[in-house]
């Protein structure tokens, strides 16, 4: 098992020097403010830190807000269908598993009409970072309860409150059987959200990290307990996840714990209270659907002398 | 490559066996029922039958009769499973009209095809002796009544000892009837003997010797039966076949159809009548370096193929029509995005999940106008198996060529049909190239569209200096995301132009009889073999008849206005619904038409009239000449 990483560092002949610039495209339109351009920021240097090559890095996404994702980031983009994200992330990396995928998909792409493929493509463990920009809310269709919206939040389709308890990606994820990278992040700790992105990469397997962040729109309150009050968050540290140093003297709400121990991650991701930051489970040994369905490829004339010998089994 | 062997269709060692009193029946064309409860083996047996009739030299077409149950109730007019083999002494393009003999492992999977008028009125039938006797009084009640509604139409009913024949050999009888029936069978037609015991082997391959050996053992024991106690056999004379031959199913056409063009990836998701040709890929697609991806939903299917075909060689998903309708935002993006990519639809009964193991021609509509938006692409349907396998490689290729979804429509008729045909001599050039990850030329633009044909020049990714963003919005031709009512006309209109220069590409459809005449009847798909006999038959009988049958259906073949007009009626056959003319309420303006009869009176402006059944099972050409017969213009010739 070979992680994207290793697979798309550039070869040593090749002397390019990848810059922030390198990987920067078109002006955002996302509001001020928002969440996303946190994101985007943090996965340029990402990308340039790990010297990828923009033409073998290919952003997948959905629809929304954050899916405008690869319109901003010189790479490869496929910006397509609501929801269906995975699954062309799927095909890609099937068909071609030395291109480095990345996957970009708000709440309602991932956990509300695309549900289902966030499960499988879980299990399948296709060796790309998914990212869940979660806002909590439809924000390009202009304020709708999500899934994850917090029960009682006011919407436009809930006026009166969001009625159920929120979804919860990060128990729904880790309950799925073969996950094998399940992180949490926030888009206002930069140094924590580029550590994390940074582990999630390096993994090699399905990589799924969700990143809390506001809409300055709609749900910019949302998080404020979070931001103004350090102590709710806690900090999830272990060698095998990310400790970030620089957070230490303002982030007294620390504890350590093994990404290799899912029960664990399991208790810690139902909790309630805090807002957890960290890798909640990571094994590498997991399988990948990927490596288990590599085939040799085949010249066309190898083609053609096994096609023949297959219409001799049909022949009379 | 095996030779044909025994081409030449007669084994003297046979014909000692036989009592020398045996009838021999010559007949140009004959056809046969094998029926049984499903999991009796009534399709093995007609499987090997229809095979070794091929490798012999008849022409041969094959239908399944499948219930959708994996076992219904045992003895039941809905469980009957089995399959129709008609053979010829030349090719055999269909199904035919009703069998003329039928082995029947019980009374009711019999009575059946009797309802369903599928046996000439003359036909033999060999059943199974143990019902009339039978412990359970409701079953000797249910053979006596179903002996009752069978008496007086002419069959010659022939009970014959199967299980107790077959407990000779084994002790479980219902493991072993099929293989006497089909023993019955090689001595009514005088079978190679070896070529049946080659065919069992291949049939059981994997299995261990001793299913083999019993299943040879009851086989025999069915010939000698039949030998002993029948006074007829069936002379369908055989012709030694000039080249090589291949013989399989639709869908085996399909899937290796796709392995000829070079793709490496399918994405499916179970769906009769489509899955058997994901079965056949999941055996053999590795060894070609290809993958056959199961995913979780059909729409997940048409996006692995899509983010497939758009990291390089055109990927293809198969399904039939429940999955049409999931897959269609996918199909939208294909066209919006000119990401090439193949569908294969194998119809079936519709709407909903309709008749899951029957024919039907109704997606045609569904599959040209289904997606929201204008999404101008590209619908072909193969219309016998040997078809199947060559439309896969001109679908690759236009997909590819023009940017753009190719729809491939097949059929439940096409998908378990089994067909002999010339071997297709493999050419690399079918297969796609490996993708080209060479720099992007400075200056070239994603959708850099020919103003003149609409065609422009797919980047992948991989090749340095082409980043650029797919996507489903409106965009120009750098790719970027574009609302302005120029860009957005633009857009569309070179989306639809190369449509068009494709259809200039293509050539009128060959008219089947006179270029001109008193009617013309259009088909499309699985209908030919059928559409042409009826026709044939007509035109023996000195009626004005002609066909033509169209394998583009978007966009449609050229001249088509111009074929029409040296008719003086023209009519479609369908496997599809429409109303009937004269029926309560429906008139000339409100009547629903044959969705084929539909789209050619839209864009010939031809008053093109059409005959439709919803049979759920294949037009039988019986039924369309008569229709030919109703339907022919009055007043004599033109």
């Amino acid at each position: 098992m070979t992680a994207i990483a290793s697979l798309l560092a550039l070869a040593p002949d090749d002397m390019r020097e990848l810059t922030l610039a390198d990987f920067q495209k078109s002006v955002p339109r996302w509001c001020p403010g928002c969440g996303d351009h946190s994101v985007l920021t943090s996965m340029q240097r990402l990308l340039s830190d790990e010297g990828l090559a923009p033409e073998k890095t290919v952003f997948v996404s959905g629809i929304g807000c954050s899916s405008r994702f690869p319109h901003y980031v010189k790479t490869y983009g496929f910006h397509g269908l609501h929801g269906r994200a995975l699954p062309v992330a799927t095909g890609i990396k099937l068909h071609r598993p030395d291109l480095a995928v990345f996957v970009v998909m708000g709440d309602g792409d991932c956990v509300s009409i695309g549900a289902g493929h966030w499960m499988h493509a879980t299990r399948y463990n296709m060796n790309m970072v998914a990212l869940l920009l979660d806002n909590n809310v439809y924000g390009l269709t202009k304020n709708q309860t999500s899934p994850t919206t917090p029960q009682g939040h006011r919407t436009l389709t809930q006026p009166r409150g969001s009625y159920l308890p929120a979804m919860n990606p990060i128990a729904q994820t880790l309950a799925v059987s073969n996950a094998s990278f399940v992180a949490q992040t926030a888009e206002w700790l930069p140094p924590h959200l580029f550590a994390t992105l940074k582990a999630a990469y390096q993994h090699p397997g399905f990589s799924f990290v969700r990143i809390l962040q506001r809409c300055p729109k709609f749900t910019d309150g949302l998080f404020s307990e979070f931001i103004e009050r350090p102590d709710e968050v806690q900090l999830l540290e272990h060698d095998n996840g990310v400790v970030v140093p620089a957070l230490s003297r303002t982030f007294k709400n620390r504890i350590e714990h093994d990404p290799g121990d899912l029960d664990a991650a399991r208790r810690l991701a139902e909790a309630d209270g805090v807002a957890r930051l960290g890798v909640f489970y990571r094994d590498p040994s997991r399988p990948t659907y990927g490596d288990i369905r590599a085939v040799p490829a085949r010249s066309a004339q190898e083609r053609v002398a096994l096609l023949n010998e297959e219409l001799d089994r049909h022949a009379i | 490559m095996p030779t044909s062997t025994a081409a030449a269709g007669v084994a003297p060692a046979e014909a000692a066996v036989s009592a020398p009193s045996a009838a021999s029946i010559l007949t140009a064309q004959h056809t046969v029922e094998v029926v049984s409860d499903s999991g009796e083996g009534a399709q093995k047996c007609g499987q090997i039958f229809g095979t070794v009739c091929a490798k012999m030299g008849n022409g041969v077409w094959t239908v399944e009769i499948i219930p959708a149950e994996i076992q219904p109730p045992p003895r039941t007019i809905d469980g009957t499973s089995g399959n129709r083999i008609r053979i010829g002494s030349g090719p055999v393009t269909n199904w035919g009209d009703q069998a003329n003999v039928v082995v029947a492992f019980n009374e009711q999977a019999l009575l059946s095809r009797h309802r369903l008028d599928a046996l000439q009125h003359d036909a033999v039938i060999l059943i199974e002796n143990i019902w009339a006797t039978h412990p359970d009084a409701d079953v000797r009640e249910a053979w006596a009544e179903a002996m009752r509604e069978l008496a007086g139409i002419g069959y010659r009913i022939i009970e014959v000892p199967m299980e107790q024949q077959c407990l000779t050999v084994v002790d479980n009888p219902a493991l072993g009837k099929n293989m006497f029936a089909l023993g019955l069978l090689t001595w009514l037609y005088n079978l190679d003997r070896e070529l049946v015991h080659e065919q069992i082997a291949a049939t059981f391959r994997g299995k261990s010797p001793k299913i083999y050996e019993a299943n040879v053992a009851l086989l025999d024991l069915g010939a000698r039966w039949a030998g002993e106690n029948l006074d007829f056999r069936i002379n369908v004379p055989r012709q030694a076949r000039p080249e090589a031959t291949v013989v399989m199913n639709g869908n085996q056409a399909i899937a290796l159809g796709a392995v000829a063009a070079g793709m490496e990836l399918a994405a499916m998701y179970p769906i009769t009548p489509a899955t058997s040709a994901s079965h056949y890929l999941a055996e053999m697609f590795e060894r070609f370096g290809g993958i056959l991806h199961q995913a979780e939903d059909e729409i997940a299917a048409a996006g692995v193929a899509l983010g497939a075909s758009y990291a390089g060689k055109v990927a293809f998903t198969i399904t039939s029509g429940p999955g049409l309708a999931l897959k269609t935002e996918f199909l939208g993006l294909s066209v919006m995005s000119e990401t090439p990519l193949v569908l294969v639809d194998v119809q079936r009964g519709g709407p909903a999940t309709g008749l899951p193991t029957k024919v039907e021609q109704s997606d045609l509509l569904a599959a040209i106008f289904g997606q929201p938006g204008d999404a101008p692409h590209v619908v072909l349907a193969p219309a016998t198996i040997e078809e199947c396998f060559h439309v896969m490689v001109t679908a690759r290729q236009i997909a590819e060529s023009f940017r753009t979804l190719v729809v491939v429509l097949s059929d439940a008729n096409l998908a378990t049909g089994v067909q002999p045909f010339p071997r297709p001599e493999i050419d690399a050039a079918w297969m796609a190239q490996r993708p080209d990850l060479s720099p992007v030329p400075e200056g070239t633009r994603p959708y850099g569209w020919d103003p003149e044909t609409g065609l422009s020049r797919r980047i992948l990714p991989g090749q340095p200096g082409g980043m650029f963003t797919v996507t489903g919005l409106s965009h120009d031709e750098a790719g970027q995301i574009a609302y302005t009512a120029d860009v957005h006309q633009r857009s569309a209109t070179m989306r639809s132009r190369k449509i068009a220069v494709l259809q200039q590409m293509l050539e009128a459809p060959p008219v089947n009889g006179d270029d001109e005449g008193d009617l013309l009847i259009v088909g499309w798909g699985s209908t030919k073999g059928a559409i042409e006999e009826a026709v044939a038959r007509a035109r023996a009988e000195g009626h004005s008849v002609s066909s033509v049958h169209l394998t583009f259906l978007s966009p449609l073949q050229p001249g088509l206005k111009e074929i029409f007009r040296r008719f003086r009626k023209v009519m479609t056959v369908e496997i599809n619904y429409s109303d009937e003319p004269g029926d309560p309420y429906i008139t000339d303006e409100n009547r629903r038409r044959g969705q084929l009869a539909w789209l050619l009176r839209a864009s010939t402006l031809v008053d093109v009239d059409c005959w439709t059944r919803i049979p759920g099972e294949p037009l039988r050409p019986g039924a369309i000449h008569e229709a030919i017969l109703a339907h022919l213009p009055r007043g004599g010739a033109a």
